[in-house]
């Protein structure tokens, strides 16, 4: 049972009405639940920002550590005990923005684990300020007239960082986010699934984007399958959200790659 | 039938359930709150429980 895994007593959730962190995180649980991980062989390392909270309603192990820090502690528990199911949670601001240089590093040592970043297209916690997602021209607290700057296409940085599964999917198609997830959790190495999720009570009311639902219909109107996005041009694909696994290969991970470092020094007595 | 249960201590009105409801299953009352006011018309496909933010919605049968 998905309850199993959710820590009830502190329910409900500290988020806004309607805002996608509790649909990740239910996904998230789904997955976990069916593969049967314990709450001792599973831990969830989140940094901070509203997403942050996640390990807050979790049974399993968790991790709450500091901004865009998350994925360093999560290597850190990795690597101190590989047979742990190791899930970091992250935010935009959090993941690319405060904590890109740990994205770019973790991907590129290709340590064993889950990483979701939700991305809702602004700093929601500390009230709605631009982040390194945010989409050009889109109005938030310290864009008031339009931002001028482009956002990242974070699953374009993970990739050419050197990540073996990266995918985005949305809260709205819950049915694909659950495979993405599924995928990147059976994925040996750096699994990293960007989720797009509404933040209706800064990114929406600032956009003027309406209410919950109608942020969820805002997504699903502004998504576009990789497969379509193949067809169009850099400017067409302007604030598109484009959905689909970008990047699945077979790539050693940390952990087996330094166990053969420490086993050739052994000379083999351990073999 | 399927039963469709709320949890009104965990749901915050968002409206997504009933906004999404490929058969239309859920009125909101005045409040806004979802209530499941066609539930022989559900086809269990769990939508609004996977789309629930705030883990209140519950399809069973």
């Amino acid at each position: 049972m998905i309850k199993d895994y959710l820590l009830e007593e502190k329910l409900p959730l500290f988020w806004c009405a309607g805002c996608g962190n509790g649909i990740v995180l239910q996904a998230i649980l789904r997955n976990i639940d069916k593969r049967g991980f314990t709450r001792e062989n599973t831990v969830i390392t989140t940094g901070i920002g509203c997403w942050g909270k996640a390990d807050d309603y979790v049974t399993t192990n968790s991790f709450h550590g500091t901004h865009g820090r998350a994925l360093p502690f999560s290597t850190g528990i990795k690597l101190a005990n590989p047979s742990l199911n190791v899930f970091t949670l992250m935010g935009d601001g959090d993941g690319i923005t405060i904590g890109g240089n740990h994205l770019i590093h973790a991907a590129r040592r290709n340590v064993d684990l889950v990483a979701i970043m939700v991305n809702n297209l602004n700093y929601g916690m500390t009230g709605g300020q631009y982040s390194g997602t945010t989409p050009k021209h889109a109005i938030t607290k310290t864009s008031p007239y339009g931002h001028v700057e482009n956002g990242f296409d974070v699953c374009k940085v993970v990739q050419a960082a050197g990540a073996p599964f990266v995918a985005r999917g949305t809260v709205y198609d819950v049915v694909q986010l659950d495979k993405l997830i599924s995928k990147a959790i059976d994925h040996k190495g750096f699994s990293f699934v960007e989720v797009i999720s509404p933040c209706p009570t800064h990114f929406g009311r600032s956009n003027k984007l309406g209410d919950a639902p109608k942020m969820m219909q805002w997504i699903k109107d502004n998504t576009i399958s990789q497969e379509k996005a193949a067809g169009m041009t850099r400017d067409e694909l302007q604030g598109k959200f484009v959905t689909g696994i970008f990047e699945e290969r077979e790539q050693e991970d940390y952990s087996t790659a330094y166990q053969k470092v420490i086993d050739s020094l052994r000379g083999g007595e351990n073999e | 039938m399927k039963t469709i249960t709320i949890n009104e201590k965990w749901c915050k009105k968002c409206g997504i359930c009933a906004a999404f409801c490929p058969k239309k299953v859920f009125d909101r009352d005045e409040d806004g709150r979802p209530v499941a006011a066609r539930p022989e018309d559900c086809i269990g496909c769990r939508l609004c429980e996977m789309r629930c933010p705030d883990f209140a919605v519950t399809v069973e049968g």
